[in-house]
């Protein structure tokens, strides 16, 4: 059983390193959307700080759905899908470990690439930490619930949008929490609270958004 | 009488508000081989998808040793092999890395059994080859070649000759036809007569039961 799990990380780190552009796609996207905002409000470090929680956790945000569209579409194309569903394992390990292998390739560099984007928002050195381990907490949960969208959208043909829709309004609480710590932080507030809601929603969501995904990933195999 | 291995019972499939077959039963017993013919759009792959457990039935039940397939899915999954139109081959991935991992779905193989079957379907000499750089009937093979591999006994092919040469599609019959009189069961949709038939050959025409 973790022996199945091990092996899809191993094989899906595979496929990612073998189609490098679009781990980095997701990464561009991020560092380009927060570059363009000191050109469009001006680069006044005070306004800057003051909107780089909102702005730093909307990027990411986004970064995240855009790299999922793509989550299950070459499985569900080339029969993978099917195998795994007709596989003795249960289905709901096996959609962990694809997330998580996701996950790790474009939620944890995104991770690591914001504390830079950071300081070139302006802001403060003591607030990094916060916003690593926020975005630490809360990037797993917009990968998984981002997943349940995409195994629902895998099937159509042009679902792109329609997954953002679905799935852009249950980012919200992620949303408020993550920018909320960060904007503790930066007020020199502590941001243990916010910070512990995020990692209770991570908790919840990694337990019980597999099965969503695996039912999801049920309806569209069986159309 | 005995409980057949597969039974479908009043099976009826509808796709998108048009009604493909109704009233289908059928029994499925070791050493069956069952061919799955009719024109194009007539439910085959939805047939086999249903007996699969891919798809609900929209009236009717498919029985897996005379309980319902729903209720042991894990049963099911440890007596099949499917293949669909797609084999689940990765392009990106090697021959032989993308049977290592159907094996550890399915069925647990050597590695000195992986490179066996890719030999035995002819693909010596691949087995490092990303597999979308091979031809549509080595793809082919590659997905194949899980009937090598200590396979279970029931088989569920659609359209398992697609792309093979000649030579290929002799030996995939030769070796259908070898597995049923082995005990096991065979369902496949398939346009060309098969030259080679095993003594629990029959076929089923989706297009006749419409007319």
């Amino acid at each position: 059983m973790s022996n199945v799990f091990t092996l899809l990380l191993a094989r899906e780190s595979r496929l990612l390193f073998r189609r490098p552009a679009e781990l980095a796609n997701p990464l561009v996207f991020f560092a380009i959307v927060i570059a363009l905002f000191p050109l469009a409000v001006g680069p006044e470090s005070q306004l800057l700080q003051s909107i780089s929680p909102g702005l730093v956790w909307v990027a990411a945000l986004l970064a995240v759905l855009l790299s999922l569209d793509g989550l299950f579409r070459s499985d569900f194309e080339d029969g993978s899908l099917e195998q795994w569903v007709v596989s003795p394992h249960p289905l709901p390990l096996l959609v962990l470990a694809k997330v998580l292998a996701h996950w790790a390739f474009s939620g944890l560099a995104l991770v690591l690439l914001a504390p830079l984007l950071g300081l070139m928002l302006g802001l403060p050195l003591r607030t990094l930490p916060v916003l690593l381990l926020s975005l630490l907490l809360g990037t797993p949960i917009l990968s998984l619930l981002g997943a349940v969208g995409a195994a629902l959208t895998v099937g159509l043909k042009r679902g792109g949008l329609l997954l953002a829709l679905l799935i852009l309004p249950l980012y919200i609480p992620v949303l408020i929490l993550g920018s909320g710590a960060l904007q503790a932080a930066l007020q020199g507030l502590p941001a243990a609270g916010h910070l512990l809601w995020l990692a209770s929603l991570t908790a919840l969501a990694v337990t019980l958004t597999p099965f969503a995904i695996a039912a999801g990933l049920r309806i569209s195999v069986g159309e | 009488m005995t409980t057949p291995f597969l039974e479908a019972v009043a099976l009826a499939c509808e796709r998108d508000w048009r009604l493909l077959f109704d009233g289908l039963d059928l029994r499925l017993e070791p050493g069956d081989m069952l061919q799955v013919a009719g024109p194009n759009g007539s439910g085959k792959t939805s047939l086999l998808r249903l007996l699969c457990g891919l798809m609900q039935p929209t009236a009717g039940q498919v029985l897996l040793k005379g309980a319902s397939l729903q209720a042991q899915r894990g049963e099911l999954a440890r007596n099949l092999l499917w293949i669909g139109h797609a084999a689940g081959i990765k392009g990106l991935l090697t021959a032989e890395e993308n049977l290592a991992w159907l094996c550890a779905l399915h069925q647990p193989a050597s590695h000195e059994a992986i490179w066996q079957a890719l030999a035995s379907v002819g693909l010596r000499g691949f087995e490092d080859v990303p597999c979308h750089t091979l031809s549509a009937g080595q793809q082919r093979r590659v997905g194949l070649a899980r009937l090598y591999l200590s396979p279970p006994p029931l088989w569920i092919l659609d359209e398992p000759f697609t792309a093979l040469d000649k030579h290929g599609v002799a030996q995939l019959e030769a070796h259908l036809a070898q597995h049923c009189e082995a005990g096991g069961m065979v369902v496949l949709t398939t346009h060309h007569s098969l030259a080679q038939m095993p003594s629990g050959y029959r076929e089923l025409d989706l297009g006749q039961r419409a007319a």
